[in-house]
């Protein structure tokens, strides 16, 4: 990997012309998307879309067929052999670029077997190759910035959904990613617990943190994102600030759309 | 009778302590041999995967007796000469492999795709997420049926008499051909492999309370 260029004019993340299907089921089709530092940017669109799709390529948990993803300027998936043909990277690589990426799941997928604090603890010991007492006093920190100080020792079974999400956002959050992202962080929730999850992505935000979020609570996504991206056919079909895409509503597809998800 | 069948136990005693030593080498080696061949199966590119996949389904289609025989009358045709007492731990060991496989494939396979790819996300590579993720969650639905197949190892060191090794089966029934006192040596041998057997699964039955914390 390149070292660290001066890259705070560019975006931190650079997608162009990405493109990937599952068989004959062709996903995204030209996606082009840049996601400028501090930029909290809410991913729309109906489900199958490929929203989810997207995100995972961001952080390789899914490989894509072309075009390109850059992470402050450095491709994620792919690297050019001394011949110059595209070559997946290897996992060693993969694994580093990961850790710049944080992400956050609908299903929180918080390790079991850990408590809340080795939960977020595990990646900066092991990644971040912190000391024990560096690693644990970072941990406790983001802990309480998710309001879960109190809960360090418990298990993920021991505590409630709302919960269990906010650490799943320290645990990536305290790797210090440059890209936090977030897939229908709420959308398993009881909706009394949605309100304690969505405070703590708002004083991400406010906090500086860059984030991509797919999301269904279009009220939240108007609040509180920098801009909104709607995903149809496999592309980005609107593209804009919050209030002038839910106002002009520039196509009949979002129209739809949106008409569709407030009756829910 | 009483006397001569006291006057054998430091035989049998010998017997038990050849049966406890296959079942050791057999239960140490499987373990080894299993885990790494389960994870391939599990988690390796299909090249890898498929010599695996045909061993083990070759292992388990054969009854331990058939393979312990044919390690032992096979092999030398191969060249490779082998006293009994190898060539049965090996074939033991081999059917005690193909278990262990299973059982990690099995207990790997159990948990949620999710915690792979959180251990991802966080950047760890493949060793780490396997480390600190994976095995200390798998451990708690691979030890019961891993010690149940301990148990099946322990018992079918039995059949070793069947190539000549002295073992505790072998023993009680050489003490048995010369005190004529087969009722009291069948006793005393069910009771020494029950023993065994019940004390591993007691111990697999107090290792599961400790994971037990571990809910998904
Ligand atoms: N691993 C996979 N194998 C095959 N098809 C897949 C796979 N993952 C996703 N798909 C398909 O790709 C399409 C896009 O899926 P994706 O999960 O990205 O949609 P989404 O926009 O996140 O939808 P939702 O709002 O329901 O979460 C869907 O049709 C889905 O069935
Ligand atoms: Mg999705």
């Amino acid at each position: 990997m390149p070292g660290n260029p001066d890259t705070t004019g560019l975006p931190v993340v650079s997608i162009r012309g990405l493109e990937k299907s599952f068989g004959a089921l062709a996903v995204l089709r030209g996606i082009d998307l840049d996601v400028a530092r501090g930029d909290v940017v809410s991913i729309i669109g109906s489900s199958g879309s490929g929203k989810t799709t997207l995100l995972r390529c961001i952080n390789a948990l899914e490989t894509y067929d072309n075009g390109s993803i850059q992470l402050d300027g450095v491709e994620v998936q792919f690297r050019n052999d001394e011949a110059g043909r595209r070559q997946r990277r290897n996992e060693w690589e993969l694994a580093r670029l990961r850790a710049e990426t944080g992400m956050v799941f609908q299903l929180f997928y918080l390790f079991p077997h850990l408590t809340a604090l080795q939960n977020v603890m595990l990646g900066l010991r092991k990644v971040r190759k912190m000391e024990v007492a560096e690693a644990k006093s970072v941990a406790t920190d983001w802990l309480s910035r998710v309001g879960l100080a109190d809960k360090a020792g418990s298990l993920p079974s021991q505590l409630s959904g709302g919960q269990q999400q906010r650490v799943g956002i320290a645990r990536a959050a305290a790797m210090g990613p440059k890209v936090l992202l977030l897939d229908e962080i709420t959308s398993a929730l009881d909706p009394e617990l949605v309100g304690e999850v969505l405070a703590v992505v708002r004083k991400l935000a406010d906090d500086g943190m860059t984030m991509l979020m797919v999301t269904h609570e279009m009220a939240f996504a108007r609040e509180a994102s920098s801009r909104i991206i709607f995903i149809d056919a496999g592309r980005v079909a609107v593209e804009g600030a919050p209030g002038e895409v839910f106002r002009e509503q520039a196509n009949d597809r979002l129209r739809s759309f949106l008409a569709r998800v407030s009756h829910l | 009778m009483f006397w001569s069948v006291i006057e054998s136990l430091p035989f049998v005693w010998r017997g038990l302590l050849v049966t406890l030593g296959a079942a050791a080498l057999t239960v140490s080696m499987s373990l080894v041999a299993g885990l790494l061949l389960g994870t391939i199966v599990t988690y390796a590119p299909w090249p890898a995967r498929i010599p695996v996949r045909l061993f083990s389904d070759l292992i388990r289609g054969i009854p331990i007796l058939v393979l312990i025989f044919f390690v032992y009358y096979g092999l030398p045709v191969t060249g490779l000469n082998l006293n009994n007492f190898a060539a049965g731990v090996l074939a033991i060991t081999l059917f005690s492999t193909a278990q262990v496989v299973e059982i990690t494939r099995g207990s790997l396979q159990s948990l949620h795709h999710g915690q792979m790819e959180a251990a991802k996300a966080i950047g760890l590579n493949f060793p780490q997420r396997l480390t600190y993720v994976i095995f200390p969650q798998a451990v708690r639905r691979f030890l019961p049926p891993w010690i149940n197949s301990v148990t099946d190892a322990v018992k079918g060191t039995a059949l070793l008499s069947l190539v000549g090794i002295v073992d505790l089966m072998l023993a009680i029934q050489q003490v048995i051909g010369r005190t004529y006192a087969p009722m009291p040596l069948y006793v005393l041998g069910a009771l020494i492999y029950f023993v065994i057997n019940y004390s591993l699964s007691s111990l697999s039955r107090r290792l599961e309370a400790r994971y037990a914390y571990i809910k998904e």
